[in-house]
């Protein structure tokens, strides 16, 4: 390798222009190999989608007769289409129950569990245990919990307190919670086991001084716990907004998004775009909607991480 | 090495050169407008034949979808060759399983040469389009009637016109039903296997718990009513049920419309066609629905099923009526375990409308583009032996009959003509004695609904309507108060823009 020493010396405009063999000899061949199996996977099954899904967002095709060219039209139709502002409030609103009620949870349990003095280990292992259940398999689950009937197990216990039977998925107003709750449990041991591997690299100082000082825990963990982890908290929060705009799994396991759309959301409607009709779906429409989808996320990220930029570290 | 184990080779053989010769032909059109991405293509055409040949696969070139080809397999070209065939759907029994490997069997036994793999399908119409987009159909699967024609148009099947009119019997096809599976000009791209009438679907099990004669089943929409209340109150389950998702829901909506004297498109003499679902008889219908669910609360707290899970609600006894297709029982006893004793089946009331009628539909048997000609004429050999059969000669409904009784599967299970009157009454004399279904509790729609109008599903977009409508029912039966002409219109306004929208 260059030394910087070796580079400064070398007048401007006179170096040797590096051939492919110099470029062999500094082992470019052997990086390039080894980079090959990667460049080539990356390449095909995502690179390579993403230009085709770019192409097909300006076409009409069935997949099998041969695409049309036309323009702008899927986005128009999509920007008509009343389940698109429909999917966006449903989405919106996903994510807005997520946040509420998603977000602070994994931390609450990062921070019980990292102050339990004993079973620790069993208790960040019943927090994850969710997380490595099938995300199919879960939503199956929460399907029986959610049985609508009298003897569905949620309906069971609130009959123990008195409480009559609910519609849970049946219900355009119960229906969205409902959801967020299954995917809340899913989801919150992973976000919990980073929180926790944060908290370890949290100075033990802190704490004493805190103490000496007389903070309580809730002090502490305001004090303390929220500032030392803040740029943590910060990426979590954009992955999960990430997330929760693409959510897909959940409404199309647990209700297809019925009743009534009231779980249609962004992602599911760019499925419906493409499978509902079985003559062959509008994938210049699905295409489309998922460029907007993905020119979104990056806007939003980009100035998500601008806006913060002076909050995500921990000086 | 055995003989089935050759016949997988190839059928793995087979399916990686269909993948290749598929992708290839899509690039190639694809990339045809810019010289300079021939050389790509040229390069992709270069890797299928390292595919190709590396597959070791004999297979010869498929043609495109609007080969006519030779006629079917007469025994003069029987070079070896191997298809797919969806028949079970996933889940069904071992016992289903074991009569088809029996028919499969018998087949090959008479074509030696072709070699029969059964692949696990079900048509819905959101998995049937990602198959069809990534090709992983089967050489020979059904669709519903309703998809024939968009099919045809957008050269989805193949032309087997030469091939199924070289068969003894085409010309006693009703011409109703085969005109599903026409284009145009009358070519034949698929053939009807089955045909349908919808009916009423009840449980006599719950009817007798509940004090109902099963015997008497409900004649009118209000004795329908009548006895949901009575056996949602007694039996403590759903009284009447109704699919709602899964495009099922437009599907029995548009079922209960017709029953009422409506239409949910008209056509003009131009051939014009306009989205008519916010017809009297459809808020009819939906009303009807929310006095069900919401007056008598006697519709249960499941409003989600779509055909799967209703009949599997329906088999375990958790509901007493519902509109089904007169077909179910073989997949209640196939996927759902039903007893016997529980099924009962009775016509769909009618209303006294002079345009009131049954929907009735079918299935078609159809062949997959991705297929080379010979596969194509073992295709229609395979249609003609499982399908036709045991339809037009006494020799194939009694073999077909036998396979399935020795394996406990159902023989007698009402269907609707796709030959003629004369041709059915006749496969159903010669399997008679055969006849293993709770043919008493079926006799009565078996009589009579052959004095109901039928009336053919919507011609135009049809799975898109149905797409439509789904979100309308689930709003009735979840919501008290859905407004059901806000909500028709809007469907309507959506479902004549798809029939407006150019085709793809």
């Amino acid at each position: 390798m260059d030394s910087p020493a070796r580079l400064a010396v070398a007048p401007s405009g006179t170096r040797k222009r590096r051939g492919p063999l110099g470029w062999v000899s500094r082992d470019g061949l052997s990086s390039l190999l080894f980079l090959l199996p990667m460049l080539v996977i990356f390449g095909f099954f995502a690179w390579f989608p993403i230009v085709r899904d770019v192409v097909m967002s300006f076409q009409r095709t069935n997949l099998v007769d041969t695409p049309k060219f036309v323009g702008l039209d899927n986005f128009a139709a999509v920007l008509n289409d009343p389940l698109f502002g429909k999917s966006i409030g449903n989405t919106i609103y996903f994510s807005v129950l997520a946040l509420v009620f998603g977000y602070p949870l994994p931390l609450i349990l990062a921070v019980v569990i990292s102050e339990a003095r004993r079973f620790k280990g069993v208790l960040s292992a019943l927090a994850y245990v969710p997380v490595v259940i099938p995300p199919v398999v879960s939503v199956l689950l929460w399907t029986v919990f959610y049985n609508a009937s009298p003897t569905g197990l949620f309906n069971t216990v609130l009959s123990w307190v008195g409480i009559g039977a609910q519609p849970w998925l049946q219900n355009k107003d119960t229906v969205m919670p409902s959801i967020v709750i299954e995917s809340t449990w899913a989801n919150a041991g992973a976000t919990m086991i980073i929180y926790i591997a944060a908290l370890l690299s949290v100075p033990r100082e802190l704490y004493d001084a805190a103490s000496v000082d007389g903070a309580s825990i809730l002090q502490k963990i305001w004090h303390v716990t929220l500032p030392q982890l803040r740029g943590i908290l910060l990426i979590t929060m954009i992955l999960q907004l990430i997330a929760t705009a693409q959510v897909f799994t959940e409404p199309y396991l647990f209700t297809g998004g019925g009743p009534a759309n009231s779980t249609m959301t962004v992602l599911f409607l760019i499925y419906h775009y493409a499978f509902q009709n079985s003559l062959g779906g509008d994938y210049g429409m699905a295409a489309a909607l998922s460029i907007m989808l993905a020119l979104f996320l990056a806007a939003f990220t980009a100035i998500y991480m601008w806006l913060t930029r002076s909050w995500s570290t921990n000086s | 090495m055995t003989t089935k184990k050759i016949g997988n080779v190839r059928g793995n053989s087979a399916q990686l050169y269909r993948f290749a010769l598929s992708y290839l032909s899509r690039v190639s059109e694809e990339m045809t407008f810019k010289p300079v991405r021939k050389v790509g293509t040229l390069l992709m055409a270069g890797l299928a034949v390292v595919i190709v040949a590396g597959c070791g696969s004999t297979a010869a070139t498929p043609s495109a979808a609007g080969s006519t080809g030779p006629a079917a397999s007469n025994g003069t070209t029987n070079k070896p060759v191997t298809i797919t065939v969806g028949v079970l759907r996933p889940g069904a029994s071992q016992d289903a399983a074991d009569a088809l490997n029996l028919q499969i069997d018998q087949f090959q036994a008479k074509y030696p040469w072709i070699t029969v793999e059964s692949q696990e399908y079900n048509w819905t119409a959101p998995t049937f389009t990602a198959a069809l987009a990534a090709g992983t159909l089967p050489d020979v699967y059904t669709i519903p009637f309703t998809d024939g024609k968009g099919l045809i148009q957008q050269h989805q099947i193949v032309n087997i016109d030469a091939r199924v009119r070289a068969l003894p019997y085409v010309a006693n096809f009703n011409k109703t039903v085969l005109a599903n599976g026409q284009d145009a000009d009358g070519k034949i791209y698929a053939v009807p296997t089955q045909a349908y009438g919808m009916s009423l679907t009840y449980n006599r099990t719950l009817f007798t718990q509940a004090g109902l004669d099963p015997n008497s089943p409900p004649a009118t929409w209000a004795d329908v009513e009548a006895d949901a209340k009575i056996i949602a109150a007694k039996d403590h389950v759903a009284g009447f049920a109704q699919m709602a998702t899964q495009n099922c829901g437009g599907w029995q909506l548009t079922t209960l419309t017709y029953a009422l004297g409506g239409r949910m498109e008209a056509v003009d003499a131009t051939g014009k066609v306009t989205a008519t679902v916010n017809n009297a008889a459809t808020k009819a219908a939906l009303k009807m629905l929310q006095t069900y669910r919401w007056t008598d609360n006697a519709m249960g707290s499941t409003f989600d099923y779509n055909w799967g899970s209703i009949n599997q609600a329906f088999s375990s006894g958790q509901i007493g009526m519902f509109v089904g297709g007169s077909d179910l029982y073989t997949t209640m006893v196939q996927n759902n375990n039903i007893n016997p004793a529980d099924y009962g089946i009775t016509v769909i009331p009618l209303a006294s409308d002079p345009n009131a009628g049954v929907l009735g539909g079918g299935t078609l048997a159809v062949v997959n583009v991705n297929t080379t000609e010979g596969q194509r004429d073992a295709a229609v050999d395979w249609m003609d032996f499982y399908y036709m059969n045991k339809l037009t000669t006494e020799a194939g409904a009694l073999a077909d009959a036998q396979a399935l009784i020795s394996n406990k599967q159902p023989v007698g299970v009402p269907a609707l003509p796709v030959f003629d009157k004369a041709t059915f009454d006749q496969s159903q004399v010669w399997i008679k004695s055969l006849i293993n279904v709770p043919d008493a509790q079926m006799s009565y729609f078996k009589t009579k609904i052959f004095d109901q109008p039928l009336v053919n599903e919507p011609s135009i977009d049809t799975q898109t309507l149905y797409a439509d409508l789904d979100p309308v029912v689930q709003a009735v039966l979840t919501d008290q108060n859905a407004n059901i002409d806000q909500l028709l219109n809007d469907a309507n306004t959506q479902i004549q823009k798809a029939i407006d929208a150019p085709a793809s």
